[in-house]
């Protein structure tokens, strides 16, 4: 992490909590893995700088 | 016979009834599914009844359609009336029956077609492998300590075997495109909104896709044009007239601008998998290399839409039941439930960018050709490859290069190439949005040249 106070399994804990979705200490290990995969994955993208006129595409044509 | 044209056709002539075909379809199942495992549900007593009626209305002269007769099979995530559609969960399991069939169930029927079952898939369509927890693996007809790939594996494979000869199975981030070229035949993605998703359960709607499966790409082009029309039911589904590409097959492809995908697109593949491109690039004097920008970009940005819009999908069952999932796809959609929402949105943004980005490319290029797969079927259970001297996880793996593409929703099939001694692959053609006919075309000389192929597989 680029963040040293920042720890991401008590996000997942916490984050879990707000949304009420319990998650069993056996999961535990492996959602924190697969949202640690997230997060990796994500950096690629919020990292690329989109000018601020880009839009989510409301009805998506290709 | 091998392809469903010539099926229809010997049965509208009388030279075999639609009753015969659809016995010999269900003694293939009955004998060599229990090895290969495609089929979660057969419909032996309702497909015999139609393909009754279709004899019935020969013998009184009538034309039950393109498909008259011909036996096909759904991914179990299509609804199918009467039958409890399980999107490859257990928890599904405990849902009522469907009332109606899916839209494009229903218009294959329409065209004459007799629906013989439901076949195997990833749970909720979240995988490339098809090793599903509840119903099991599907294996590979080649090698069936293979996977089939997925998550339409189970419709892959009963194209692959002979079982059927046309399949139908969706398409969010490869699922159709990788297991045709993992099972050795042509898989179609058509243009996102192109086809109806109407009784489809959905995994990822910004993405999802539904398609066929077949042997011949005359086959393709006529399931295509009769799946095609525009449907209220779905919003996603396009008002486009449609576009008939059957008769356009044999046009000359001359005037095409053709090149192929490097970059991306060549870096994380095996040499067979580039020979495999290679080979069909050669067949059509293809020389000229083109870059889509950003592709590992639309790949992340696909990953977390995908991770993000199928946990919401299933949330409460994550909150209420979280034991009855697959623990694979469990795992990923507890994860995929806590993203913060500027990562999503961020992700759809970058969608929109890409897709004018790419528009862009295809104002130079017709036709772009690429690998499909990264690598041959890898064994069931295989947890990690070897890939440039790093050890990386197969399975989310398998889609690298199907997920940048189907991300902008471009229409692509999969195009199988044989190895006598070795294990199939595909390659992807792929063209600008609404240009299947196009791919079709390309698909259609390579099939004539024998460049692609997909012979019926004995097990």
């Amino acid at each position: 992490m680029e963040n040293q106070y920042f720890n991401l399994s008590d996000y997942v804990e916490q984050m879990a909590l707000l949304l009420d979705l319990a998650i069993k200490d056996e999961y535990r290990d492996e959602v924190v893995a697969n949202f640690e995969r997230i997060r990796a994955i994500a950096q690629l993208v919020d990292s690329f700088p989109l000018p601020e006129d880009v839009e989510v595409a409301p009805v998506f044509e290709p | 016979m091998n392809d469903a044209v010539s099926i229809a056709t010997a049965i509208r002539t009388g030279k075999v009834s639609a009753v015969e075909v659809t016995k010999t379809a269900l003694a293939n199942i009955s004998a060599r599914d229990r090895e290969l495992n495609c089929f979660t549900a057969v419909m032996a007593e309702t497909a015999l009844a139609d393909a009754a009626h279709i004899d019935s209305e020969i013998v009184k002269g009538n034309n039950p359609g393109l498909l008259s007769g011909v036996p096909f099979a759904v991914k179990n995530l299509f609804d199918i009336a009467g039958l409890t559609t399980l999107a490859g969960a257990k928890i599904n399991a405990e849902n009522p029956a469907a009332i109606q069939d899916a839209t494009a169930v229903a218009k294959l029927k329409q065209a004459g077609a007799v629906l013989v079952g439901a076949l195997n898939m990833d749970e909720y369509a979240y995988g490339f492998v098809t090793e599903n927890y509840h119903y099991g693996a599907t294996r590979n007809p080649h090698d069936l300590r293979r996977v089939a790939g997925g998550s339409s594996g189970g419709s892959a494979a009963a194209v692959a075997a002979g079982l059927v000869p046309v399949t139908l199975g969706s398409d969010t981030n490869g699922s159709i495109r990788v297991p045709a070229a993992l099972c050795g035949v042509f898989g179609f993605k058509p243009t996102y909104g192109r086809l109806s998703r109407a009784g489809v359960a959905l995994f990822s709607s910004s993405l999802d896709h539904i398609g066929p499966f077949a042997r011949s790409v005359g086959d393709i082009a006529t399931i295509f044009d009769v799946l095609q029309g525009k449907d209220s039911s779905d919003p996603v589904c396009t008002n486009r007239p449609k576009e008939l590409t059957l008769p356009q097959l044999n046009e000359d492809i001359s005037g095409l601008r053709i090149a192929i995908a490097d970059d991306y697109f060549v870096k994380g593949a095996d040499s067979e998998a580039l020979a495999a491109v290679h080979k069909v690039a050669n067949a059509l004097n293809v020389k000229q290399y083109i870059t889509l920008p950003e592709a590992h970009r639309a790949r992340a940005a696909a990953f977390v839409i995908t991770a993000c819009e199928g946990a919401n999908l299933h949330l409460d069952k994550l909150r209420s039941r979280p034991q009855d999932f697959d623990p694979a796809t469990r795992d990923r959609f507890l994860a995929g439930a806590l993203i913060p929402s500027n990562w999503y949105l961020q992700a759809q943004r970058f969608r929109k960018w890409y897709r004018d980005c790419i528009r862009e490319v295809f104002q130079h290029i017709d036709v772009i050709l690429a690998p499909t797969t990264p690598i041959t079927a890898p064994l069931i259970s295989q947890q990690n490859m070897i890939l440039d001297g790093e050890e990386i996880l197969v399975r989310p793996h398998l889609g690298l290069f199907t997920q940048p593409l189907s991300f902008i929703g471009l229409p692509v099939l999969s195009v199988p190439v044989q190895h006598h001694s070795n294990l199939p692959l595909g390659v992807q053609i792929i063209a600008a949005p609404y240009n299947e006919a196009i791919i079709l075309r390309v698909a259609s000389i390579l099939e004539d040249q024998g460049i692609v192929s997909a012979e019926r597989v004995e097990v």
